[in-house]
C-alpha cells in the first residue's frame, strides 16, 4: 500500500462523508416538505430561499443546547451508544459502488467504490447486525424505563427482520453467483435488474429494510404516544443530533443498498450503444445512481406519511409468520428455476 | 510491515478486553468487553486472509450471540447491580493448575517444529471454495449441524412457551 493509494482512499471517504452529511440535512427538509404536501400544509418556508436553509438552522439550534446526562445513567455507555449508531450507518456505504467506469486520478485508474470487498453483501449484513447495539445500549444506559423499552423493542425488531433480509439477499446471490457488489451491479446490465428477476425478494427486502431503519410503519422503538421518545428520550444536544443523523444516514444507506442489489445500481440501460466518451459515461452512471437513491428516499418518506404504525404483536407476526416463509419460499423457487434453466 | 503493526493492534484488541472480562466486577462491562474481543478475533481472521470466516464471526458472535448475552444481562436486574465475586481464593491449588497448564503450553510452543511460510499467497477470497466444500465433501456434517441447531431452536421454543391452560 503506497502513499498515493491511501490518499485516494482518503479522498473517496471524505467526499462520501460530506455528500452524505449534506444529503441528511436536505432530507430533513424534504421530509418536512413532503409531509406538508401530503397533509395539505405549506411546510418550512422562512429560512433561506423556500426554507432550504431550515435544516442548518435546526442543526445549529441543536448543537447550542445543553448536553444533559442523567445522574443515574452509565456515562461511558451512554456516550458510546450514539457513536456506534453513526459509525455503523456510515461504514456500510464503503462497499457500495456508485459508477462502473474508472476515472484517472494521480495517474491511476480509480474505481468508483471505497472498498471493493469480495464479500460485500456479507459485510453489509454483518454491519446491519451491529447497528442493534447503538439502540440497545442507549436504551439500557439511560436508566429510564421508556428508553429501555424502546431499546428492547428495537433489538427484537431488528433481529426478527434481519433473517428475512438475509434470506431475500440469498436470492440475489444465487442469481448473480457472487458476493461482490460490483459483480452484482455488472450482472444487472440492460433491463435485467434484480427487481425484475427477483420480484418477491425485492418486496421482502424493502419491507425488511424499512424495519431495519426503524421507519414508519415500523418505528415502534420511538413510538411517541407510548414511549415518550423511545431509546433517545434521555439524549440531548450533540448526542441527540448524532442519533438523528444516524437515522437519516441509515435511510440513505438502505436506499443505496436497495439500489445496488435490486435497481441495477449505476446501470443505465443500453448506454453502451451510444459509444460515449468514458468521462460522460461516469457522470451519467453517477447521475443514474443518485436518481435511483433519491427515488428510494422519496418512497421512504412517502410511506412514512401514508401508512400508520403497526402494533407490536402485528409487527412480530408479520416478521416471523409472513416475511420469513415468503423469503424462504423465494430461495427455494429461485433454486428450482436456476436448475431448470441451466 | 503494516500487517505486523495491524496484527499487534488486533491482538491487543483481543487480549485487553479479555482481561476485563475476567477481572471486571460488573457483569455488563464484562459482557461488553467480550464484544471487542470478538471484533479483535475477526480482525485476526482478516489478516489470515480468511475473509468469510471473519464476516461470519461478526455476524454470528457479535450480531447474534452477544446480543442475546447483553439482553440477558440487561433484563436481569440483579445481574447488573450485584458484584460478581472475582476475589482471590484457593491460591495454592490454582497456582499449581495454572503453572502446570502454562508449562505444557510453553513446552509445546518451544518444542513443536512450526512450518513457516515466507510469503503469504494472495487469495482471491475463500467464500467460493468454502461453499463448494460444504455442499460436496462435507455435506453430511453440514446438514447434521443444521438439524442439531433446528432441534435446539424448537426445544428452546417449547421450553419458553406457556403451558396450555387445562379447560375445565
Amino acid at each position: 500500500m503506497e502513499f498515493t493509494d491511501i490518499l485516494i482512499s482518503l479522498i473517496k471517504i471524505i467526499v462520501m462523508f460530506v455528500v452524505v452529511l449534506v444529503t441528511v440535512a436536505e432530507l430533513v427538509y424534504t421530509e418536512r416538505k413532503i409531509s406538508a404536501w401530503i397533509q395539505n400544509r405549506i411546510g418550512p418556508n422562512r429560512v433561506g430561499w423556500k426554507g432550504l436553509l431550515q435544516p442548518y438552522a435546526d442543526v445549529i439550534k441543536l448543537l447550542l443546547k445543553e448536553d444533559i446526562v442523567p445522574t443515574a445513567a452509565n456515562k461511558f455507555i451512554h456516550t458510546l451508544a450514539p457513536v456506534i449508531s453513526i459509525g455503523v450507518a456510515f461504514s456500510t456505504l464503503a462497499v457500495v459502488p456508485i459508477a462502473g467506469e474508472t476515472i484517472s486520478m494521480f495517474g491511476r485508474e480509480v474505481q468508483m467504490v471505497i472498498a471493493d470487498v469480495n464479500i460485500g453483501i456479507l459485510y453489509i449484513l454483518a454491519l446491519t447486525s451491529m447497528g442493534v447495539y447503538g439502540l440497545t445500549l442507549s436504551g439500557w444506559s439511560s436508566n429510564n424505563k421508556y428508553s429501555l423499552l424502546g431499546g428492547l423493542r428495537s433489538s427484537a425488531q431488528m433481529i426478527s427482520y434481519e433473517l428475512s433480509m438475509g434470506l431475500s439477499v440469498i436470492g440475489v446471490v444465487m442469481v448473480t453467483g457472487s458476493l461482490q457488489l460490483t459483480d452484482v451491479v455488472t450482472h444487472q446490465a440492460g433491463w435485467m435488474w434484480n427487481m425484475v428477476l427477483q420480484p418477491v425478494g425485492f418486496i421482502t427486502f424493502v419491507v425488511a429494510a424499512f424495519a431495519e431503519t426503524n421507519r414508519t410503519p415500523f418505528d415502534l422503538p420511538e413510538a411517541e404516544p407510548e414511549l415518550v421518545g423511545g431509546y433517545h428520550t434521555e439524549y440531548s444536544s450533540f448526542k441527540f443530533a448524532l442519533f438523528f443523523l444516524a437515522e437519516y444516514a441509515n435511510m440513505i444507506t438502505a436506499s443505496a443498498v436497495i439500489t445496488t442489489l435490486y435497481l441495477g445500481g449505476w446501470q443505465v440501460p443500453y448506454l453502451e450503444l451510444l459509444q460515449l466518451p468514458s468521462g460522460i459515461v461516469v457522470a451519467l452512471q453517477i447521475l443514474a445512481f443518485v436518481v435511483k437513491v433519491a427515488f428510494m428516499l422519496f418512497v421512504f418518506q412517502w410511506v412514512r406519511w401514508t401508512v400508520p404504525r403497526f402494533r407490536y404483536d402485528q409487527l412480530m407476526d408479520l416478521g416471523w409468520k409472513v416475511m420469513l416463509p415468503i423469503a424462504l419460499a423465494n430461495v427455494i423457487a429461485t433454486g428450482i428455476v436456476i436448475l431448470l434453466i441451466s | 510491515m503494516e500487517l505486523t503493526i495491524l496484527f499487534y493492534v488486533f491482538a491487543a484488541l483481543t487480549i485487553i478486553p479479555a482481561f476485563v472480562v475476567v477481572f471486571s466486577r460488573s457483569l455488563i462491562y464484562a459482557a461488553f468487553s467480550l464484544l471487542f474481543t470478538f471484533l479483535g478475533v475477526a480482525g485476526l481472521y482478516v489478516l489470515l486472509s480468511a475473509d468469510f470466516i471473519a464476516v461470519a464471526q461478526i455476524m454470528v458472535y457479535i450480531g447474534g450471540i452477544m446480543i442475546l448475552l447483553v439482553f440477558g444481562v440487561m433484563l436481569t436486574k440483579q445481574a447488573t447491580d450485584v458484584e460478581i465475586s472475582t476475589g482471590i481464593m484457593k491460591t495454592l491449588p490454582a497456582l499449581i493448575v495454572v503453572g502446570f497448564a502454562l508449562g505444557t503450553l510453553i513446552m509445546v510452543l518451544t518444542g513443536a517444529s512450526w512450518t513457516q511460510i515466507g510469503t503469504i499467497p494472495q487469495i482471491e477470497g475463500t467464500a467460493l471454495e468454502l461453499g463448494e466444500l460444504l455442499m460436496t465433501t462435507f455435506v453430511l456434517p453440514f446438514e447434521v449441524a443444521g438439524i442439531l441447531l433446528l432441534v435446539a431452536v424448537m426445544g428452546a421454543a417449547l421450553i419458553a412457551r406457556k403451558p396450555k391452560e387445562v379447560q375445565s
